[in-house]
């Protein structure tokens, strides 16, 4: 009975040791209420820099050192998140009229949701007249409003990469710098049966994969002209019959790729359509092994889409005259050709493209530049207008291509119960239809 | 007269956790759950419909279902042969206990990367096979919902069987050796004795860890997401995927009601079934 | 008797084996690909063992920004969650359990209500009210939101052990002039121990993995998993296996710490 009671205490003091331990040490640490985890205190003058682009570990540390070195003038706390987690934060502290967050920098998309409270930047982007900013983007820069929302930051777009094994099936007369959508589907079926009926082709088509741009973007347009206006005319249901076939011919566990470079480092993959900062570190150390090619043409030319971030300031900033400063720095030739040479995303301004870029991003320069100097290229954007409501317009080319591909559906079928849902959407929001469609109307599925 | 003067004693000991919960929660919740029904012109249930119409959401709630039906009692055996195979004290049952319980201390996004792994197409179960001469599968392919399925059922009982292990043991140490010993003197055999004398004890551990891992398995959606992306729809996946990336509070604020209720008959039903007869001891 | 024994013995530690092994192995797999050089892990068929040893992908993830912070405040909100939870689950659990107060279960469903439901549809109001009360961005918030994730996890454990303590003890010894919590201190606790560690290790291990909530209620005093997990989401695989395994290794620790506690060292007694 005794020897009980002694074991209880005995085991109950080093519980109790151990609780006090924790007792004692969480105030202790608590005091500090927490250590800063973004390089500089948010506090005192930092700068607290939100933004959706740059969260992969190895961007993120090469955009940190560009801040770093070259925007001397303040603390820059820099915060990549993803974009859902920037939209709450954004949201709840506009709501709340705690706004901590003095730079905001997103896509285009990221930052149209929060459009009636961000502080106007004409006067910023007045004073940047020298940087040359293209129109299309300061005119898409006030989303959609009288005066200046954002001020262009960068601009990406999408390409193909290639590794050079897969140009043993190239058919003959087809130049891969200058394909067909036709030429690809002969190309990837003639891989496919020379690899042992394994398909070479590769397409981002998880759960966080830009697939559904290649559809607004790239197929649509470039066989049917249109993106919204045209989703389920005839050359509509050419496209996806054709992109069925081009299915057919992509590696299945295409449905869990978010991103194309690791399944091209693995070999998994020999040939996929990606982001261009997806795409950066597929060449690994061998760029010589690899190509970047344009997007293919198809019967209405060369569709490709064009993505924009933008840095914006919200409506009660702490430190709105610094984040000012430090959109003046990025928007500087040398940072915009800093980031290109970084992080493969291509300057908004005039800046010189220069020569000496690293390998796999020189690759891609040249296939952007290609992409953008075809002569039958048309340019699309992603929706335009459509305010937070850009994703379930994505959903809606996601479930079509579900529908058709993964499920097998009659494809009229699909695009006409798709088109439905879509003009569902959008007869909610009244907006004009963006480019490659015509603005002049109000958008909605013919 | 002693339990009249008891019940402001009960109150008094609940009440810092009625603190934390109102204060917390209690707005967020109304907030979050009125979202369902309240548009930008009032009341609507536009957005139930608009949740009962989506594509995914039937797949998802049969998907989720079946993932608990098959997954919750799987778990439970499981974790009663570890807890039991403990009892007998083998060598090294320390060591043991310490690896099983390990998978505690892996977040669900870290588990679902590692079994990511394990069932790729060129992971490690493949390689496995590569290495001995066999070939390889698809096992996460959409094209294959069975062992898609089956992927998830092992990566998820990896993870979770720790939480019912630490409860079922917690349980078992406060079980006397005495009433076993005595059912063995007078001839029980193995299986009666647990039936008749062990698990019985045990139930007031096993409704809790029932209760929670239920809760828990209809949450399941981490690890499921890592493995088959959306070709394997579960409700709190659908949640998710409105809210982030579709950016409709309200419909992912429906579904999670939908959540919330199997949830909570869930625990009705499992706080009524395994009720202790004697209401204390 | 003794073969049959030793048989049965042999095949209990057989099963032991086996399941350890189930357990073990992914463990091993995520600590050899954390440990491998990059590009060991792009080839097919993966080594199943260290041939490529390389501790780049670990160091570089340890030097990316916010990494030592972000483990400080983990650690710091991890801790101050099991003390809170603790003192406030703890006294609630023994209430469950030793009074039938009415109530009672919906107190118990209201609990769980707090599990049941998503927290992702909750972010947008959790975080109004912290920027209101102006803990936003700091590990009070953390800890607060965490203990309450903790809560029906601590209560409910700990009720089901209390159940287990005989009342009689608790009254033997006021019999003898303890009061009511000295009698709870020394003769209840003790014995409800195992309980009591589990809880602790379930509020540890849920505020230390604990993503969306931190991620939502801070901005630059981030806890770990809110740092790096949601940046590592589109980092290269080898980088999210770094990340993976140092998440894994603290909570590793406080298990190896916690178990003792879990396991009665001393033989059962009679009643």
């Amino acid at each position: 009975m005794t020897n009980r009671i002694k074991l209880h205490s005995g085991i109950s003091r080093r519980g109790l040791l151990g609780l006090g331990l924790g007792v004692a040490a969480a105030p202790a640490l608590s005091a500090c209420g927490g250590v800063s985890t973004s390089g500089a205190d948010g506090g005192e003058g930092a700068v607290n820099f939100l933004s959706t682009q740059f969260t992969q570990v190895e961007e993120r540390q090469r955009f940190e050192k560009i801040l770093g070195d070259r925007v001397t003038s303040q603390k820059v706390a820099f915060n990549p998140v993803d974009a859902p987690t920037f939209a709450t934060t954004v949201k709840s502290q506009l709501d709340a009229g705690k706004v901590q967050l003095s730079l905001l920098g997103g896509l285009h998309g990221d930052l149209a949701p929060h459009k009636d409270r961000l502080t106007d930047l004409d006067d910023v982007l007045g004073s940047l007249g020298d940087r040359g900013f293209a129109t299309d983007l300061t005119d898409l820069a006030k989303l959609s409003g009288g005066s200046t929302k954002y001020v262009p930051w960068m601009q990406a777009t999408y390409v193909m990469a290639v590794n050079k094994k897969a140009l043993q099936w190239l058919p003959s007369g087809a130049d891969v710098q200058k394909l067909t959508y036709d030429q690809l589907l002969s190309w990837m079926t003639a891989a496919r049966q020379a690899n042992g009926n394994k398909p070479v082709f590769g397409f981002p088509a998880g759960p966080k994969g830009l697939y559904h741009r290649f559809f607004q973007g790239f197929l649509l347009p470039s066989f049917t002209g249109g993106q919204i206006t045209t989703f389920r005319s005839r050359d509509a249901a050419v496209a996806w019959d054709y992109m069925k076939q081009l299915w057919a011919q992509t590696v299945p566990a295409s449905t869990n790729y978010d991103s194309m470079q690791e399944p091209l480092q693995r070999g998994e993959v020999l040939v996929a359509w990606d982001h261009v900062a997806r795409l950066r570190d597929a060449p690994g150390d061998k760029p010589d092994d690899w190509l970047m090619v344009p997007a293919p043409t198809g019967p209405r030319g060369l569709g490709y889409m064009l993505v924009v971030a933008g840095l914006a300031i919200p409506d009660g900033a702490p430190e709105a005259d610094h984040a000012k400063d430090v959109i003046k720095a990025l928007t500087t030739g040398d940072v915009q050709v800093d980031v290109l040479r970084q992080n493969a995303f291509f300057p908004v301004t005039n800046a010189q493209v220069p020569t000496d870029l690293p390998g796999a991003v020189s690759l891609e320069a040249a296939a952007v530049k290609a992409q953008q100097e075809a002569a039958n290229a048309i340019v699309s954007l992603p929706p335009v207008g459509v305010g937070a409501r850009d994703g379930e317009v994505g959903q809606v080319f996601k479930n079509t291509f579900k529908e058709i591909c993964l499920d097998g559906k009659p494809v009229q079928g699909v695009l006409d119960a798709q088109a439905g849902q879509l003009n569902a959407i959008l007869d909610e929001l009244k907006v004009p239809c963006w480019r490659p469609d015509p603005d002049d109307t109000v958008c909605r599925a013919a | 007269m002693p339990r009249r003067a008891r019940v402001p004693a009960a109150v008094l000991l609940i009440a810092p956790s009625l603190v934390v919960m109102t204060a917390l929660f209690a707005w967020p919740l109304v907030v979050g759950v009125g979202q369902a029904f309240s548009g930008p012109d009032g009341a609507t249930t536009a957005y139930v419909r608009r949740m009962l119409d989506d594509p995914y959401f039937w797949p998802a709630v049969r998907n989720t279902a079946l993932l608990v039906v098959v997954l919750v009692p799987l778990q439970f055996a499981f974790a009663l042969t570890m807890a039991l195979l403990l009892r007998e004290r083998p060598r090294f049952h320390g060591v043991h206990f310490f690896v099983w319980v390990l998978p505690l201390a892996v977040s669900d996004l870290a588990a679902g990367l590692v079994w990511l792994s394990v069932f790729a197409d060129r992971g490690y179960l493949n390689s496995t096979l590569d290495h001995l001469g066999l070939d390889g599968y698809a096992w996460l392919s959409y094209q294959n919902t069975t062992s898609m399925f089956l992927t998830v059922v092992v990566a998820e009982l990896w993870r979770s069987t720790s939480l019912v292990l630490v409860i079922v043991v917690a349980g078992l140490q406060g079980i006397p050796k005495d009433y076993d010993e005595a059912a063995a003197v007078f001839g029980a055999s193995y299986w009666q004795r647990l039936r008749h004398v062990v698990l019985p004890q045990l139930r007031p551990s096993l409704q809790v860890a029932l209760i929670l891992r239920t809760i828990l398995a209809l949450e399941t959606f981490a690890v499921a997401q890592a493995l088959t992306g959306r070709n394997l729809p579960l409700l709190v996946g659908e949640t998710y995927e409105w809210y982030n990336v579709l950016q409709n509070p309200n419909v992912a604020s429906a579904i999670a009601l939908v959540v919330l209720a199997v949830s909570m008959l869930a625990a009705v039903g499992y706080l009524r079934l395994l009720r202790d007869r004697t209401v204390t001891r | 008797m003794s073969r049959r024994r030793r048989w049965s013995r042999a095949a209990v530690q057989a099963a032991c084996v086996a399941i350890t092994l189930f357990m073990g192995v992914p463990l091993y797999l995520i600590t050899l690909a954390a440990l491998s050089s990059r590009e060991s892990l792009n080839r097919f068929p993966l080594p199943l063992v260290p041939t490529d040893p390389s501790t780049e992908t670990m160091s570089t993830f340890l030097r990316s920004t916010g990494v030592t912070g972000g483990f400080l405040n983990s650690l710091t909100v991890g801790l101050g969650t099991v003390v809170l939870a603790l003192v406030v689950g703890v006294p609630a659990g023994y209430a469950v359990a030793r009074y039938a107060f009415r109530g009672r279960d919906t107190y118990q469903l209201s609990l769980l209500l707090i599990r049941a439901l998503p927290i992702v549809v909750l972010s947008v109001p959790l975080a109004r009210v912290f920027l209101d009360t102006g803990l936003y961005d700091t590990t009070y918030a953390v800890m607060l939101i965490h203990t309450a994730l903790a809560l029906p996890t601590t209560v409910l454990i700990t009720a089901a052990i209390f159940v287990g303590v005989p009342r009689e003890h608790e009254e033997a010894a006021m019999i003898f002039g303890a009061t009511a919590p000295q009698a709870f201190l020394r003769v209840v606790a003790p014995q409800a121990l195992p309980g009591i560690a589990a809880a602790a290790m379930f509020a540890f291990m849920l505020s230390w993995n604990e993503v969306l909530g931190a991620t939502v209620l801070t901005l630059n005093q981030r806890t770990l998993p809110a740092q790096v997990l949601t940046t590592l989401s589109d980092s290269p695989l080898a980088y999210r296996f770094a990340g993976g395994l140092a998440l894994v290794l603290p909570a590793v620790v406080f298990i190896a710490v916690m178990r003792r506690y879990l396991l009665n060292m001393w033989g059962t007694t009679l009643r």
